[in-house]
């Protein structure tokens, strides 16, 4: 797995330009992702990865496809210091993992090795043997997650039919 | 504890007496909003799940405006989707092109928003009608698939900072010169997760199209909605348009909020912000002179009747300079037909400016005034993002109007003032 480290501020724009929203299919949101800021993420991304960030990830345009395109990519997850308010919902929707932690973030360096409990928020830099725990998800939340994105969740309770 | 004016909105749709910030609630929504490019993704997401019901036909708006009239075939295979959905479940406020508007400046215009009552949309300046008192909030596609299917949504209740309006504005300066010296001050975080209240006497020297713009743009600062107090203003806008009960609603005089930001109107100078956070704001005076390619007037955030008429000001008599392209985009039909019969079209084209039917195109880089490389756009938009309106290396200057019309005219940023 690799790390691709970022600052503050990366808006959904970037993520995945608006050029592209005219084909909403995720092989092709993938094919663009990141390519205003990172020209190489798209070509060189692979399943697992991370992506580690700073604070206010993901805002600006409310395009879901911008989790959708990192998820599409194999990304793993995001960890930031912040998430901007609808991806971090759009994230959670769609059963992407992201987590806030504002050590992680900081510490963790391009080119190490980490590793990712979902359940427990708990975070492993293995190259420098540091280890982190993010904000857990309210159980409201993890059940969203659990049933695999929102619109399952609400079938399964039979309040979408 | 007392609440804010968004906390009592949200308990009142939560079925709850109370609710408390950091709690997390399921609301019943008055209006599901979405357009040509989000409505998509939420209809493929809808049909994925199964699901075949919607909640309510007349608390459903589609939009097209980001794409269209369609810029290319993908765009229009797009559009079709979203009318074959609204066909599909006949949903009363589908707006194709001929009736459509700029979604945030044709949503209050056709009374489907109103005070005390919350609305979703899959697009970040949903946040707009908080102008009219009402709680209203971007969401991504899923979120508006789930609220389409089952006319609810989760939130996590926000806190708020009171933004306290005092002072009137001066000449040449608008409600996009409040809103970006405010994003200045705390920043494109600054209220995030979020509500931005405003209060105090000065809201009453803002016009409701100052509002309008001044809530859009509550997103720019992370909030989760910006929202006014209802007036003799906000009454007036609603007479004639929204004919259903509605419930202004303000905050406990207990009220606990995070923070006070005070803004002394009088005190504002024409404001840009400069590449490319919408928080990196300056003065017009500091940096005057710094020549420019294009103008866009129009957006969600100053496409109305009252961002033409400050911009027609500027440009009666005069001409747009040699080298700048000047695109002015009136946000609905009505608009564009307010500002016809105000003689501001034969204004601006006089000037030698564009004026195209409405369209989100040039805000996002879509269409209708796509930059090119090294260009620099002095734009009422929302957003100076890297890549927002052309290339990466392009760039755009946010600003009022006046500011916008002024520096066409100058062929730099120019201050309305000194023009």
């Amino acid at each position: 797995m690799k790390i691709y480290k970022y600052g503050d501020n990366v808006d959904t724009d970037v993520i995945i330009p608006a050029r592209h929203l005219n084909n909403p299919d995720p092989k092709a949101l993938a094919s663009h992702c990141m390519e205003d800021i990172d020209e190489t993420f798209a070509s060189t991304v692979e399943h697992g990865d991370i992506v580690v960030a700073g604070a206010n990830f993901g805002c600006g345009s409310s395009r879901e496809h911008a989790p959708l395109a990192l998820k599409s990519c194999g990304v793993k997850c995001v960890i930031a210091k912040s998430f901007a308010r609808i991806f971090y919902r759009n994230s959670i929707n769609i059963g992407f993992p992201i987590l806030e932690c504002p050590e992680a973030a900081e510490a963790i360096a391009p080119g190490d090795a980490v590793s990712v409990d979902f359940q427990t928020g708990v975070i492993i830099d293995e190259t420098s043997g540091k280890t982190f725990q993010a904000a857990p998800f309210p159980a409201f939340v993890d059940g969203i997650i659990e049933a695999g994105g929102l619109l399952h969740s609400l079938k399964a309770r039979g309040v979408a039919k | 504890m007392g609440m804010t004016m968004t906390q009592k909105i949200l308990a009142r749709h939560a079925g709850l007496a109370s609710v408390e910030a950091g709690q997390l609630i399921e609301a019943r929504l008055d209006l599901v909003l979405g357009n040509d490019i989000t409505a998509p993704v939420a209809i493929t997401e809808f049909d994925k799940a199964g699901l075949t019901q919607i909640f309510d036909k007349d608390k459903i708006a589609i939009v097209l405006d980001h794409s269209v009239p369609c810029k290319d075939i993908k765009s229009a295979q797009l559009c079709a989707q979203a009318r074959a959905f609204a066909q599909r479940f006949d949903i009363t406020h589908f707006y194709d092109v001929g009736q459509m508007g700029v979604e945030h400046a044709l949503i209050p215009e056709k009374g489907l928003a109103a005070p005390g009552e919350v609305i979703i949309g899959a697009d970040s300046h949903t946040c707009t009608y908080g102008a009219l008192g009402a709680f209203s909030t971007g969401v991504g596609s899923t979120d508006m698939a789930a609220g389409m299917a089952t006319g609810l949504a989760w939130f996590k209740v926000p806190s708020a900072i009171r933004v306290t309006l005092t002072g009137k504005l001066p000449p040449y300066v608008s409600g996009k010169d409040v809103v970006l010296h405010l994003i200045g001050l705390i920043g494109v975080d600054g209220a995030l997760y979020k509500s931005l209240e405003f209060a105090g006497e000065g809201v009453a020297e803002l016009a409701m199209d100052d509002r309008f713009t001044i809530a859009n743009m509550a997103i720019e600062a992370g909030a989760k909605n910006g929202i006014f107090p209802v007036d003799d203003q906000t009454r007036d806008y609603l007479r004639g348009r929204v004919d259903r009960p509605w419930e202004a609603v303000e905050p406990d005089a207990d009220a606990v909020y995070d923070q006070e930001v005070v803004i002394d109107l009088s005190a504002l100078q024409p404001t840009v912000a400069l590449p490319h956070l919408p928080s990196n704001t300056k003065t017009v005076d500091e940096v005057a002179g710094l020549p420019i390619q294009q103008v866009v007037i129009g957006s969600c955030t100053n496409g109305r009747l009252k961002d033409l008429q400050e911009a027609a000001d500027i440009l009666r008599g005069r001409k747009v300079a040699k080298g700048v392209r000047c695109i002015v985009l009136p946000a609905t039909q009505q608009i564009m037909m307010d500002a016809m019969a105000q003689g501001l079209v034969q204004i601006f084209i006089e000037a030698g400016c564009a004026v195209s039917t409405p369209t989100c195109g040039p805000c996002l880089g879509g269409h209708m005034g796509v930059l090119s490389n090294g260009e620099r756009a002095v734009s009422t938009t929302n957003r100076n993002f890297v890549g927002r309106m052309g290339p990466t290396d392009s760039e755009i200057i946010l600003a009022s109007p006046a500011v916008a019309a002024a520096s066409a005219v100058a062929g730099c940023i120019a201050d309305p003032a000194k023009l």
